[in-house]
């Protein structure tokens, strides 16, 4: 079955700014990896619940405890651009 | 907006006021410096894992079952994903197709008419951090550059969507105050807009009356008050009917309300709809909550507002004063107090409503600072039942009671405000005044009963005050009566 | 005086003990060895030999001080580099993460501090864990050391290398779909996958959440199981960590498979498996039913679909596990004029290849319209998968197959198809998927002197059953072949 794929828009998703060659590429080889999945929906799962977890677990809870938190230093050491006490990003476009 | 009906969900965001965060154990301090309480989870540092806050749990649990909502035996939470500065993780732990609540309702009362607001579903999130925009005006797009802290990241947060039950402005703003009496009532936060720690979202749509179909529903938010929740959503069906009668469409977009002009705006919309991606959060396992807990949650509830409004009223308070103090919610907790200890309903009622609210505004101050307790105001009534003090008196030493100055016994002793109730001890001022009129008293004995005011005020005047009337009108009633 | 790095793990901890040699002067020993070995393999992104010293230092005078922390006190270890070291870097093979040094440790590096053990360095992975060739990582490949013209397999790569040639004593890795397993095999030492929640994974930095776990690379299985006693703990920073008792592992050692029910997998024993790998591993089945064992064939039909399902779900997972490399908190940053910008250019820039190809494949399988067909069809064959699992366990205690259909292959080899490079995790995926405890032992070399692998699978909390039955391969196979590479003769290249 032919999978179809509008790799410019899962690109997007993604938050990964691909070259037009590379779109091509990978839209191809995802192409063939997913005709190869696809192979999954051969089985009969009628019915079946789907597994999302090994271990048959409920309820792990933490009290609620103050931790110590780490030190800003410490953090913003590692911030690719910082402005005094926060981190610093480029203009923002879309709003959440 | 004759021929149309207003159609209207609300999407309520409630930070909960735990210690620590959701997924971590970072403080819930937002008076914090930025960036000062983060951790590895809460930044998403590479390898850190989140694990749900019990207490956090128990909270959203008690909202559900305050809106009676019914209490899911297994929910899930889900991974929401979009990229944002804001959202470390570039998702957001949520709960997506079994949230923790669902089937609730909330009663609401516009104008003497009280309309159920379905709720439809009660989930468990958490907040994103807050980004700064480097610009003069604050608004996003024309920053430069944006700042991000990240202290508020994590924080827990429980998404309440009601129905589309809501039909007027009024409604909406009545409900929104409802949900904050009930989640304030139930002590899980303090839900104040102003600060944020609760934020109302409007799903918006108009249609001609009698048609059954949703018309297309845009999304308001930034309200920071109740005042401007209702004047948005006023403002948006207008705008809506406007359109439409127009000539216009309606587009499904989220619209921004403008305080200072007073008007909803279309924000910048996105290329493509949304495609969050929900799957099981796979970093946590399922939740299930057992007869045994969901009976707990139910029996661990306070009594809720509309319950509490219901009873004082019942007790013979007037339903207005009844109202302000569970408003306040610590007035009725005190009026609980002093009539738990025998004190009169009505009296207690009156005062806290009354000269309570008044002293506290004036003053701009809290119940807990000024001290007054349930026994001071079981003490004070008891004092104005006995006929130890006058009720004007009894209000000065209210006031001084406030003020902190001492226990009412002591207050009406030291100020010499004390009623004198004793026959014996107001005897000889009576025969006094008597002796002093007996023309007066000629007339009563001939039957006519009105000069007994003008005998008891004299009897007043001569005791400055401190007589108790009813005392001295039934002595000279007596005396007359003997001759 | 033999070479200390040859030392195993246990017979280094009775030197320690009895005060043959200090962990300064074993520690010494495994850094020579690197000073060797690296210059072959690249099995190390970052060897701090000062900060093991400083280790093994401390390990010797607390050992002087009368504290014998067990079986790790004073012994020389490696971590994978997907593991938070705090004041390391700590890179996930990635060029995202390059520079990046963590205020905090994993777990596991609490875990191993707290026990004395000595922390070598950081080993080289494919990014991300992504990879059976460790040919993915940012940093170049590491090699193997029986030929170095071979993948070490992967993505465990660099720690499988470093225990074979003796620049580590032992070492962590992760296995999400094989990665701890097929390196081991290709690297002809000993390495287990646990059972998943076993042991914590905070502080591993995540590739598949569902199906990561730390386990241990060691050469003998004895030496295996008294690594992953020390690490197998309750973690409460970890909401998957198994909070039930731990079962001790390394008591049934000498047992013995006698009465022992061993399963054969069919689906993993012909198509597919290179033929001298299969002869091998029969000749195994039958010295196992030769010592006792009753060794017969199981099905497990759904494992032919593992495969497919494990390219779909861990795919998925990655996809939203590594949004947050996004240039905003740590990390590379590639500038735009908007955030967006950033974030996507950073992306682009930061990932390699194949992280790229799976966060794509990822996100397509979550998108709209196209979950239920791939993510949810996948997750629902993981449960089928389990079924058979649970199907088989009825019947036998262990089951068993090669680790790799195939020996190390050569460097370059299945790079441009990446279907054939999926295709080396085909023994292993089920186990991942199951959640079951799984290991792999040397059984001999092929025609070429490259080692072959041999599965064990047990039920998941049964590592028990694992361990015993491995030490009894351990036993009949009498694997005592070492790369020429762990020799003293060989010069840096």
């Amino acid at each position: 079955m032919p999978v179809d794929i509008d790799i410019a828009k899962v690109a997007r998703l993604a938050r990964l700014a691909l070259t037009e060659e590379e779109l091509r590429q990978y839209g191809a080889q995802l192409v063939d990896i997913l005709e190869h999945a696809e192979r999954v929906s051969a089985l009969p799962t009628e019915g079946v619940p789907p597994t999302s977890h090994p271990l048959p677990m409920t309820n792990a809870f933490r009290p609620d405890e103050v931790r110590p938190s780490l030190d800003r230093e410490e953090v913003l050491e590692q911030a690719p651009e910082r402005e005094g006490e926060y981190f610093r990003v480029p203009r923002i476009l879309g709003e959440a | 907006m004759s021929g149309w009906e207003a159609v209207i969900g609300i999407e309520t965001h409630v930070e909960l006021q735990t210690r620590s965060k959701m997924f971590c154990g970072c403080a819930v301090d937002f008076g914090a410096e930025p960036n000062t309480t983060v951790c590895p989870v809460c930044l998403a540092l590479p390898g850190a894992l989140p694990v749900p806050n019990q207490e956090a749990i128990e909270g959203i649990l008690s909202i559900g079952a305050a809106f009676e909502c019914e209490l899911v035996t297994d929910s899930l939470f889900h991974r929401k994903n979009y990229f944002y500065p804001d959202l470390p993780k570039n998702y957001q732990i949520s709960q997506y197709d079994v949230p923790l609540c669902v089937n609730g309702h909330l009663d609401v009362e516009v104008e003497g008419e009280e309309h159920r607001i379905g709720i439809t579903r009660v989930h468990m999130e958490e907040d994103t951090g807050k980004s700064l925009h480097g610009s003069e005006t604050g608004r996003i797009h024309d920053a430069e550059y944006s700042l991000l802290d990240f202290n508020r990241s994590g924080v827990p947060l429980v998404e309440i969507v009601s129905e589309p039950d809501i039909r007027s402005p009024e409604q909406a703003r009545a409900y929104a105050a409802e949900l904050q009496r009930v989640v304030r009532s139930l002590g899980v936060s303090d839900v104040r807009l102003e600060e944020g720690s609760v934020r109302f979202d409007a799903n918006i749509s108009v249609r001609p009356v009698g048609q059954a179909e949703y018309g297309t529903r845009a999304e308001v938010k930034n309200m920071n008050s109740l005042r401007s929740l209702q004047r948005a959503v006023a403002y948006e069906i207008e705008r809506q009917i406007a359109v439409i009668e127009g000539g216009g469409e309606i587009v499904q977009e989220t619209r921004h309300w403008d305080e200072g002009s007073g008007k909803t705006s279309s924000m910048r919309s996105k290329e493509e709809s949304e495609d969050y991606r929900y799957f099981q959060e796979p970093d946590l396992v399922p939740l299930h909550v057992d007869d045994e807990w969901r009976e707990r949650v139910v029996a661990g509830l306070p009594e809720l507002p509309a319950v509490r409004r219901h009873r004082i009223a019942e007790s013979g308070v007037d339903r207005q004063a009844a109202a302000v103090m569970v408003e306040a919610g610590d007035l009725a907790d005190l009026f609980d107090d002093a009539v738990a200890g025998g004190a009169d309903p009505r009296t207690v009622g009156n005062w806290l409503s009354g000269d309570v609210v008044a002293y506290l505004r004036r003053n701009d101050t809290t119940l807990q600072e000024t001290h007054l307790s349930g026994a001071h105001l079981q003490e004070l009534a008891e004092m104005v039942r006995e006929g130890a003090l006058s009720s004007t008196a009894a209000k000065d030493v209210l006031g001084r009671v406030l003020q902190g100055e001492g226990t009412p016994a002591a207050l009406a002793a030291k100020h010499d405000l004390i009623q004198i109730s004793d026959s014996g001890e107001l005897e000889a001022e009576v025969d006094a005044v008597l002796a002093a009129n007996v023309d007066v008293l000629g007339k009563i004995r001939g039957g006519d009963m009105k000069p007994i005011g003008f005998l008891v005020g004299q009897v007043m005047k001569a005791t400055r005050g401190k007589a108790d009337p009813k005392v001295v009108s039934e002595l000279i009633r007596t005396k007359a009566a003997e001759g | 005086m033999s070479d200390l790095a040859d030392l195993n793990v246990g017979e280094a901890a009775t030197g320690l003990r009895a005060g043959d040699f200090s962990s300064v002067e074993l520690t010494d020993a495994v850094i020579k060895r690197a000073g060797i070995t690296e210059s072959h393999l690249h099995a190390y992104l970052t060897f701090d030999q000062d900060a093991a010293r400083d280790a093994a230092r401390v390990a010797d005078d607390a050992r002087a001080g009368g504290e014998d922390r067990g079986p790790l006190h004073g012994i020389p270890i490696a971590l994978k580099d997907n593991m938070t070291t705090r004041g390391t870097e700590t890179t996930a093979g990635s060029k995202i993460l390059a520079g990046y040094v963590p205020p905090y440790d994993a777990a596991v590096v609490e875990r191993l501090q707290s026990r004395h053990a000595v922390i070598l360095g950081k080993t080289n992975l494919d990014e991300y864990a992504m990879g059976s060739s460790t040919e993915n990582s940012a940093y170049g490949p590491t090699r193997n050391p029986w030929d170095t013209e071979r993948i070490p397999g992967g993505s465990s790569g660099g720690s499988a290398a470093a225990v074979a040639v003796g620049s580590a004593m032992a070492a962590l890795g992760s296995d999400t779909g094989g990665s701890i397993r097929q390196p081991a095999a290709m690297c002809g030492i000993v390495g287990v996958k646990p059972t998943y929640g076993l042991v914590s994974r905070y502080g591993l930095i995540a590739f598949a959440s569902s199906l990561d776990q730390i386990g241990p690379f060691a050469r003998t299985v004895a030496d295996a199981a008294s690594l992953l006693e020390v690490i197998a703990e309750f973690d409460i920073r970890d909401a998957t960590s198994y909070r039930g008792e731990r079962p001790a592992f390394s008591q049934a050692l000498e047992e013995g498979v006698a009465g022992m029910r061993v399963g054969v997998v069919t689906e993993l024993s012909g198509d597919g498996i290179d033929a001298e790998v299969a002869a091998a591993c029969r000749a195994m089945y039958d010295s196992l039913a030769n010592a006792g064992a009753e060794v017969s064939e199981v099905s497990l039909p759904a494992s032919e679909y593992a495969l497919s399902a494990y390219y779909l779900i861990a795919p998925a997972e990655a996809s939203a596990n590594l949004a947050r490399f996004d240039g905003v908190r740590y990390g590379l940053r590639v500038g735009g004029a908007t955030t967006e910008e950033m974030m996507a250019r950073t992306r682009a820039e930061g990932f390699g290849p194949e992280v790229t190809r799976r966060i794509l494949l990822g996100t397509y399988a979550l998108s709209a319209g196209y979950y239920d067909a791939f993510y949810g069809q996948a997750q629902k064959v993981r449960t089928l998968v389990r079924r058979d699992f649970a199907a088989a366990y009825e019947k036998v205690d262990v089951l068993v197959s090669p680790t790799s259909p195939t020996t190390a292959f050569p460097i370059g080899e299945r790079t441009a198809d990446p279907l054939s490079m999926y295709y080396a995790d085909v023994c292993t995926i089920a186990s991942n998927l199951a959640g079951d405890p799984s290991g792999s032992v040397p059984i001999g070399l092929d025609n070429q002197g490259l080692p072959i692998g041999f599965q064990i699978m047990a039920p998941a909390l049964h590592e028990a059953n694992l361990f015993r039955a491995a030490a009894e391969v351990e036993r009949l196979a009498t694997f005592s072949h070492r790369p020429a590479l762990a020799t003293s003769e060989v010069r840096p290249a």
